[in-house]
């Protein structure tokens, strides 16, 4: 079967009056049908890697890479008509923050009806039977009434929750989520990952979850990547994540207060330079 | 130290008033590290907003010190000084980090403005060369320090943390609690941390109270939240969601009124 996703020493960079920076220096890994988690922090290059996956980079950015594919198309011979049918239809994206992603103008039902009927030919009424069916399975109490909601009238977990399901109505192979629950309060996180996790696992869809939570990511994911300063540095399951070998995952797990123990200080990160090649 | 009796907060009128805090009380010694915790529209923020005189429309009575806050003088910013939740957007721009830590200097006529800037850097572990920089020129934990900096520039009593750590990266969130402990220690400041995160207070306080829609759900010593003992279902769902994903407890998830 082949990989749902196959990346192979990608690169980006930017062009800066100072030369060149390299945001992301030789990233490969492949993806089938689980959970990835690919963590870091800010300046990793995580947020960038995700979005070069949709061809989704600022024109600016100048991206080479020896593979790029997904199900088997080549992503970077592919023409901005054979990305659209990719983008969102096949592959689709949640970003963090509800507040800036929807449309503020568009009710929320007809943004989700928009990305449907955007990939299927169907008829107004078909769409909002399908919109209602899908805000029912983000746990939406009462979606007829939040159909015709504007996005400043929902919560923000309710907005996260719209969000998933405009970017599952299309029925994607790959969902990417970046930082899908960082604005939100730990009990509204637990269940929109609850609803991503049963969506995953009943569709077979493949996910990358990218985000800078080590715990969260450790519990959520199968696999995790950690990227540091444009490069993966460790890969491991999910599960053994507390036997992480590299200095810089230990390093940023050693930094995490935690609620059972008492230290006088925490563990504050040295960046070896060698981190960079090594 | 810190002395809250009663203190209800309504926002809006008629129909549509919300009270963000409904009757609450407690009480924070001189010298105590005090964690406030709670999920987003809990009322956790507006307490500090009050007691430092952000928001003006409130009952109940409050007391910093002995001083009331309803009766605002110049002593209050040298008693008590705020650090925000985004060092993105509580330093101005277009003020360099000399300008910002020396205008409190500045307004309330304090000497030997020179010493004391280039002292609180060294303090706050940022050197001389950062002393003309601009806000852009800094990273994110940096602008966290320079806003501590400018926070100890009146030499205060009580520090009021708003999530101070909850924009950064977790390895400069270690350096920036680490330099929050460093200068209680040394200063014995009194502290009252807003947070949701609950790791962050049981590092970092004393005692905490834990607030759901305005009201005090529960107040402990941080000894009980670490033996995951605390007394109320509300508490105990937040800590079980706090430890990472799990299918089982997202199931088993309730909304608390």
């Amino acid at each position: 079967m082949t990989p749902l996703i196959e990346v192979e020493d990608l690169r980006i960079s930017f062009p800066t009056a100072k030369g060149s920076f390299d945001a992301v220096r030789g990233v490969s890994f492949t993806l089938g049908r689980e959970k990835l988690g690919i963590v870091g922090e800010s300046g990793s290059g995580k947020s960038l890697t995700g979005r070069a996956l949709m061809r989704l980079l600022t024109p600016a950015a100048q991206l080479s890479a020896k593979r790029l594919a997904f199900d088997g198309q080549d992503l970077l011979q592919a023409t901005p008509r054979d990305l659209r049918r990719i983008r969102g239809r096949r592959i689709s994206l949640v970003l963090q923050d509800p507040k800036y992603a929807l449309n503020p103008v568009m009710t929320v039902g007809e943004q989700i009806g928009e990305a449907f009927r955007t990939h299927h030919r169907v008829s107004r009424a078909e769409a909002r039977a399908k919109t209602l069916a899908m805000l029912e399975a983000v746990r939406i109490r009462n979606p007829v009434r939040v159909h015709d909601l504007y996005p400043h009238e929902v919560s923000g977990g309710m907005g996260q929750r719209i969000m998933i399901a405009m970017m599952l109505i299309p029925e994607p192979d790959l969902l990417i989520a970046d930082e899908p629950t960082s604005a939100l309060d730990v009990t509204v996180q637990m269940q929109v990952l609850a609803i991503l996790d049963d969506l995953v696992t009943q569709r077979g869809m493949g996910l990358i979850f990218i985000s800078h939570d080590l715990n969260l990511v450790a519990s959520f994911c199968d696999r995790i990547l950690v990227m540091y300063a444009g490069r993966i540095v460790e890969e491991c399951r999910a599960s053994e994540l507390h036997a992480a070998t590299h200095p810089y995952t230990r390093g940023l797990l050693a930094s995490l207060p935690r609620i059972e123990e008492s230290r006088a200080e925490l563990a504050v990160l040295t960046r070896d330079p060698a981190w960079l090649t090594a | 130290m810190i002395d809250i009796r009663d203190l209800t907060v309504t926002f809006g009128r008629g129909t549509q008033a919300v009270a963000a805090v409904r009757g609450l009380s407690l009480h924070v010694g001189e010298g105590e590290s005090f964690g406030l915790v709670g999920e987003s529209g809990s009322g956790k923020s507006t307490v500090l907003r009050v007691l430092t005189g952000l928001n003006e429309k409130w009952q109940g009575s409050a007391s910093l010190a002995g001083l009331s806050v309803a009766r605002r003088d110049r002593r209050f910013p040298r008693l008590v000084q705020m650090v925000f939740q985004d060092p993105y957007g509580s330093l101005h721009p277009r003020h360099t980090v000399d300008h910002a830590l020396s205008e409190p200097l500045a307004i309330h006529g304090i000497e030997d403005a020179n010493e004391r800037v280039s002292r609180a850097l060294e303090q706050v572990g940022l050197g001389p060369a950062f002393r003309f920089r601009y806000p852009h020129q800094l990273s994110g934990g940096q602008r966290q320090r320079v806003a501590i900096a400018r926070a100890l520039m009146l030499e205060p009593k009580v520090l009021l943390l708003d999530e101070p750590t909850s924009a950064l990266d977790v390895s400069v969130q270690a350096e920036i609690l680490n330099l929050l402990r460093r200068l209680r220690d040394e200063r014995g400041l009194t502290y009252l941390l807003v947070s949701h995160n609950l790791a962050v207070v049981a590092h970092m306080c004393d005692r905490l109270a834990v607030m759901n829609r305005g009201v005090v759900v529960e107040e402990m010593a941080v000894d009980t939240l670490r033996r995951q003992e605390p007394a109320e279902a509300y508490t105990r769902q937040l800590l079980l969601a706090s430890r990472g994903y799990d299918r089982e407890v997202a199931r088993a998830m309730i909304t608390y009124d």
